[in-house]
């Protein structure tokens, strides 16, 4: 359970933000600038707050009221760092006992065997850190983390600074991770993709300030004409089953209420698959048309239309199973088409258009062996 | 010669403990004052030597401000080889200070930061992070000093003037040569020398600095 609650006043920025979470992982999403950092910063107790309280379960790190401020090194809010930080001058495996050798026996909750065998680093133990990819530098990097047995887990941008392939190897780790140990989890991104993936409970982040909380779903929609390039980060998240892999293609099959799904890549696990689908890729079709190269059409209904006096027409659409799918047409397209509240609808999605980094289990657009 | 060695040893290992935590809270630690004492380390670089070995004398001299009392425990600088040697330290200092205190900066603070939400207090985090990484350059630091305190001639000669075998350093040595007329052949020979030993410390430098650079790669 983690309770925040702070402000901060420096001379170009102000933070006054407030949100609570369970475990599992908490997304800190918004803009680069919007206060993300400064309050992943303020629970490792890196900057200290003008006034504020920060809770992790029992453990009070920060009351202003009470004049309380934990030191870094009293609150075991473990931190990992966006270019991962690893002690230079020690090998992979001293790295990882760093922190676990300073926490007290009766609290290593955390075996090294396990955390190094999620992250597969067993075979860097004796390298030095100069000599990893930038992938592997991270995942040492939380495996250090991690064997601090930390109260909370901080994690700042963990994968900005590794490119789309080795995003989508570490992705896994982490969802692993979250699952097998029950340690909170603050994680900071601007990449809506991982955000829908991992998290149990967003926190949407705006100019020093929370302007929602919730599950991806909720805090990842919403009402959207009022900023023009609001309709780019606008998310819906499916819940589907994996069906089946079709080899010859490349691409998996999500069988879903609505209609199947299909996405590039192979899911490594059968079961639940949660599918994240911009708002600007869904086409809507009265009727199911044929001669199309889109072969994802799911069924439903019109629940919602908005428009104002502007462009676009936001639609939100109930599918067959109970998801919410959201999706932008012209204002021009919906009034030639005579579309209304109450209407049944096909919504069309071009598989490319779904990022695979947002599904779990994918191993990426192409064949791995 | 070895009187030279030994005070620019001397005075090189006692003020080094000194440079490391002023180089280390010059580049970490912010504080009020913090331009008054990065002025004061630099003061002997851009003062008149003689004034430093003058200041030394008001100072440490058998009847100066801390002087007088250090005598009663058995502690002499005036015109003794310790003099000198703490004389050497105060002119090798802010090379010493200027090494550290970049090498220092030069690490990145989320190193130390990452160190401390690990759990480590702020003197483990120096123990284990800071120093090993600014080692080089503390290295680097103390090789200046030693070589600045071996050709230290205008505070030690005013502090503790040149007195064979106690004081008489090789640049005090070559100056009382090069004023006898006639012993140009000694001035040579301790020019040498002098010359000999700065190229060898400079040399050493160069390899300790070289094989750490190798050891991190």
């Amino acid at each position: 359970m983690i309770r925040f609650e702070c402000g901060l006043a420096r001379p170009a920025f102000t933070l006054d933000a407030a949100f609570s979470a369970g475990l599992g992982i908490t997304a800190l999403f918004g803009p680069s600038g919007s206060g993300k950092s400064t309050i992943i910063r303020l629970v490792a107790g890196l900057e200290k707050p003008d006034r504020g309280c920060i809770t992790i379960g029992e453990r009070r790190f920060v009351d202003s009221s009470a004049g309380i401020f934990l030191k870094p090194w009293q609150r075991r809010a473990a931190m990992v760092f966006q270019d991962s930080q690893l002690f230079p001058h020690l090998t992979v495996r001293q790295n990882l006992d760093y922190g676990r050798r300073l926490t007290p026996i009766p609290e290593r909750r955390i075996a090294p065997e396990a955390v190094i065998e999620i992250l597969g680093i067993g075979a860097l133990m004796a390298r030095n850190p100069v000599t990893l990819s930038g992938g592997e530098r991270q995942r040492v990097a939380i495996g250090r983390a991690l064997l601090a047995s930390p109260r909370v887990l901080l994690m700042d941008e963990p994968l900005a600074s590794l490119d789309a392939d080795r995003r989508l190897d570490i992705l896994p780790f982490i969802e692993r991770l979250r699952d097998e140990f029950s340690i909170p989890i603050l994680y900071v991104s601007h990449a809506i993709e991982e955000v829908a993936r991992l998290a149990a409970t967003v926190v949407r982040i705006d100019q020093g300030r929370v302007t929602s909380v919730g599950s991806p779903a909720e805090v990842m929609t919403g009402n959207a004409l009022d900023r023009p390039g609001e309709r780019f980060s606008r998310l819906s998240i499916l819940n589907g089953t994996f069906a089946r892999y079709l080899p010859e293609y490349g691409v998996s099959v999500i069988a879903h209420p609505a209609g199947d799904i299909i996405v590039a890549g192979q899911t490594r696990a059968n079961g639940p698959v949660r599918i994240a689908i911009q708002a600007t890729n869904v086409t809507l079709a009265i009727g199911r048309p044929t001669n199309i190269s889109v072969r994802t059409a799911l069924q439903g209904q019109i629940t919602g239309l908005e428009t104002d006096d502007g462009p676009f027409a936001h639609v939100t659409i109930a599918l067959a199973g109970g998801d919410r799918l959201e999706a932008f047409a012209t204002r021009l397209a919906i009034d030639k088409l005579g579309l209304d509240v109450g209407d049944e609808i096909t919504a069309l999605v071009k598989a490319v258009a779904i990022d695979e980094k947002g599904v779990p289990g994918l191993s990426g657009g192409r064949l791995q062996s | 010669m070895h009187l030279s060695l030994r005070v620019a040893t001397v005075g090189t290992l006692a003020i080094l403990p000194l440079a490391v935590a002023v180089g280390w809270l010059l580049a970490r630690v912010e504080f009020r004052g913090k331009v008054v004492l990065d002025a004061l380390v630099h003061l002997p670089l851009v003062v008149p030597p003689v004034v430093t070995g003058y200041a030394l004398l008001l100072l440490f001299g058998r009847r100066g401000v801390f002087g007088g009392a250090l005598a009663e425990v058995g502690i002499v600088f005036s015109f003794r080889w310790t003099g000198a040697a703490l004389a050497a330290a105060i002119m090798g200092f802010p090379l010493m200070v200027r090494a550290i205190r970049l090498s220092i900066e030069a690490i990145d603070a989320r190193l130390e930061q990452a160190a401390s939400t690990l759990g480590a207090r702020p003197l483990f985090v120096f123990a284990t992070v800071t120093l090993p990484l600014a080692w080089p350059g503390i290295l680097a630091g103390a090789v200046l000093c030693f070589a600045k305190a071996l050709g230290e001639f205008g505070a030690t000669i005013t502090f503790v003037s040149s007195i064979p075998g106690e004081t008489r350093t090789i640049p005090a040595a070559i100056y009382g040569y090069v004023q006898t007329p006639g012993a140009d052949d000694g001035a040579w020979r301790l020019s040498l020398v002098a010359v000999g030993i700065s190229i060898a410390a400079l040399a050493f430098s160069e390899w300790l600095s070289r094989r750490m650079r190798e050891a991190r790669t």
